[in-house]
């Protein structure tokens, strides 16, 4: 047993309201810049949908992830270390930009100093690649924005497998739920293994994955290996990025800013301890129906006493410890079983966690015929179909999904109950596996969501870093060539291209 | 002017290609890359970047052994030079004609396509049309060999690069009777060396061989300046933390 804590999130999909403040304060403070422009650390989705880079989900096109060979072995999904290399000249796996859309801005100045017309004058698309006259715009981060476009292409959405889906494009039947993404700082992250480069690793301290700028080299076998897509290619630097978890702001205690920033109050952060043992294994599992408890299991219980004293001989810091223990995470990925991994048939292990939506009840006019499950409706008869959840979530495996919703629904009727007639109703609570102690505890972090019960993060210890007397006199942040940036603008070797210059009217 | 451009010119270009990349990786790693621009634009990147690699990279090491290699080595094995010239014209006349159609494909890639095009540095264009002028000129040094199988002019090249190699003042003499289209070749080969630190050339350097040898796939990064115990186990609840 070797203890790690790694920073974990838990995304409420019950509670997303799809307002975008996630990927719209990320974009500001992470990728507002020259060869990134297509690029979304975080955003959203609205499911069912073929979302952002189109069909990303559908590792048959785009070999994303894991695979387990027929003799056992656990290799990238695009092939084993000589496949990559062989590929190296040309990547048959990469996504082209127009996979995720041609970055774009409008000509707002001539709204202001068009000459008098005839008719209104109008801010015209251009192309942020080319800065050439873009006539129709045919994708962007968020094509199908709320059900946007045809049911027959939105239904290409690979969760539907194994779904008789054609009665979904029926007006009565549809439903949509929103999915915010962004990237899983997995434990047995794909695109880490796919760096020919080793630019890509795994913080030791609180397992955010991050790229070496400096080492990459721009082989670009990252982006075709990270099954979620989320690695970027920048083509203007021809690097790639990836969301950081906004690590200076988690180092000194602080939510990421997609976090803060969520005016759902849907987000949660805190830390997980595990086995790092136990990942091999567990990202191994022979079915991928198994990988979902394989990850539970690699999960430490930061109250056991014995893990406790392996965590101190790990140099896991106190603080860190207190944080596992009342971690929001640890709370409702492991007490309460309501979230689950994005997609765990990649076998990437990820460490952002989703809870399911409720929905509305299928067929409300039928609402006589409704199975009543008791006091609460049958899951089953929730409108968004619980095949779908679990195809996301569980890699098909619907009985998890379906305890967490009745979890759900049991919080909800037991505070019913509890607030409206006054009663404790301690059978609802049993009927899920929970006590009435515990419902009460899941309404005041999942329906109340305080700023403390939401963000429990323990600042990076640096003293185990550096020596703070070192560092006096230091130059501070510069632009990576330490406190010598050289005396001449620009650079021999070319850092700097030219900056693309956006045409500008004639006057 | 021979002597300059054979004699003392290679010494200024390996110079400056040797310092300038020790210099860019030290001083500048950020823009030591490969500048793929697969991701704006798929189409004849994949065959043309194939070919062209494949073409050059054969090329490549095969001038460097057939230069460099010193000729009493070609003796001890027996092969004769009139052998080594006529594999050499085969060998090398198929990877020129694969890397001249990736490249011409590439060039044309970049040319032609408007995001390729407004994206690349004047660099990036000029770089690739040296390397396709140098393997035109390459193609058409085949032709010049054809007329002398035997092996005895490639004997004078090999002389001039070792000369080089070793300090030896008169290397350019070597090859002073050789044809023109062999002699603008070296200059542009050289010339090619001495551009190479200020352009993406330099990922070459990078290939990333040791990628098979690192153990397992993942990658793991501490800052902690006392590094963790190797031991792995559990620990006793109870018993103090043990190093």
């Amino acid at each position: 047993m070797r203890v790690r804590a790694q920073i974990g999130m838990v995304l409420n999909l019950d509670k997303c309201i799809g307002c975008h403040t996630c990927s719209v304060t990320c974009k500001n403070v992470w990728t507002s810049r020259d060869g990134v422009e297509y690029a979304w650390f975080n955003n959203v989705e609205t499911k069912p949908g073929t979302g952002y880079p189109t069909d990303w989900e559908n590792q048959d096109r785009w070999n994303g992830g894991w695979e387990r060979t027929r003799a056992g072995k656990l290799q990238p999904k695009q092939g084993s270390k000589w496949r990559i290399l062989s590929n190296i000249f040309g990547n048959p796996d990469l996504p082209e930009i127009d996979d995720y859309y041609e970055p774009f801005d409008f000509d707002y100045d001539h709204l202001k100093s068009a000459p008098e017309l005839e008719a209104f004058p109008t801010a015209r698309p251009r192309s942020k690649i080319t800065g050439e006259r873009m006539e129709k715009i045919n994708k962007g981060p968020n094509w199908e924005e709320i059900l946007g476009g045809e049911f027959a292409k939105r239904s290409e959405d690979y969760n539907f497998e194994g779904i008789q889906k054609e009665i979904y494009g029926e007006y009565e039947n549809t439903f949509m739920m929103y999915l915010p993404r962004l990237c899983e700082h997995c434990l047995n992250p794909a695109c880490a293994a796919s760096c020919p480069s080793a630019a890509i690793y795994k913080r030791e301290e609180d397992g955010i994955v991050l790229i070496d700028q400096e080492k990459c080299r721009g082989w670009r076998m990252c982006v075709s290996g990270c099954p979620y897509k989320k690695i970027y290619y920048n083509w203007q630097s021809g690097k790639s990025e990836k969301c950081t978890l906004c690590y200076p702001r988690i180092e000194s205690g602080n939510p990421t800013v997609c976090s803060e920033t969520c005016v759902g109050r849907i987000r949660y952060l805190g830390v997980m301890l595990y086995d790092a043992d136990k990942i091999d294994a567990a990202a191994n599992a022979p079915a991928t129906t198994d990988l979902y408890d394989a990850q539970l299991d690699v999960f430490l219980d930061p109250n056991d006493p014995q893990v406790i004293a392996t965590a101190r001989a790990d140099g896991i810091p106190e603080d860190w410890i207190k944080s596992a223990q009342e971690s929001p995470i640890w709370k409702m990925a492991m007490e309460w079983k309501v979230a689950f991994p994005l997609h765990p048939e990649y076998r990437t292990l990820p460490m952002v966690w989703y809870i399911p939506p409720l929905s509305p009840i299928q067929n409300a006019a039928e609402a006589g015929a409704i199975g009543m499950d008791g006091a609460m409706p049958d899951v089953r008869n929730l409108r968004i179909p619980l095949r779908y959840l679990a195809n996301m979530l569980t890699a098909g495996d619907e009985e998890p999904v379906a305890l967490a919703l009745e979890r759900m629904l049991a919080m909800r009727s037991y505070m019913r109950a509890k607030t409206i007639d006054g009663v404790r109703d301690e059978a609802v609570a049993k009927k899920v596996g929970l006590d009435s102690a515990m419902i009460e505890d899941m309404y005041k972090i999942m329906a109340l969501a305080d700023y403390e019960d939401r963000f429990v993060i323990p600042t990076t210890h640096r003293e185990q870093v550096e020596e703070a007397y070192d560092l006096r006199g230091g130059c501070g942040f510069t632009d990576t060539n330490g406190c010598s940036p050289g005396i001449s603008k620009g650079s021999m070797f070319g850092g700097s291209k030219k900056p693309l210059k956006m045409p500008e009217e004639l006057r | 002017m021979h002597n300059f451009l054979f004699g003392i010119y290679p010494y200024i270009a390996l110079t400056v290609a040797i310092v300038g990349s020790i210099a860019r990786y030290e001083r500048d790693p950020f823009t030591w890359k490969t500048s793929s621009s697969q991701m704006l634009r798929r189409k004849q990147l994949i065959m043309g970047s194939v070919l062209f690699h494949i073409g050059v990279l054969v090329i490549f090491v095969g001038h460097l052994v057939g230069l460099l290699t010193p000729i009493a080595v070609f003796d001890a094995f027996g092969i004769s030079h009139g052998f080594k010239q006529v594999g050499a014209v085969v060998v090398g006349g198929i990877a020129g004609v694969m890397a001249l159609v990736g490249g011409g494909m590439l060039f044309h890639r970049r040319w032609t396509d408007p995001r390729i095009r407004k994206t690349s540095s004047t660099a990036d264009i000029v770089i690739l049309a040296m390397l396709l002028a140098q393997l035109v000129l390459g193609l058409l040094t085949v032709f010049a060999s054809l007329g002398h199988l035997d092996g005895h002019e490639m004997v004078k090249f090999m002389s001039w690069a070792q000369g080089i190699i070793v300090f030896d003042g008169a290397a350019a003499s070597y090859i002073a009777d050789v044809a023109l289209v062999f002699k603008l070749h070296l200059f542009l080969g050289l010339t090619i060396f001495l551009v190479f630190p200020f352009t993406r050339l330099v990922h070459m350097l990078s290939v990333p061989l040791r990628y098979v040898f690192r153990p397992g796939y993942q990658v793991v990064r501490s800052r902690r300046s006392v590094p963790l115990p190797t031991r792995a186990g559990p620990v006793a609840p109870g018993r103090s933390a043990n190093k």
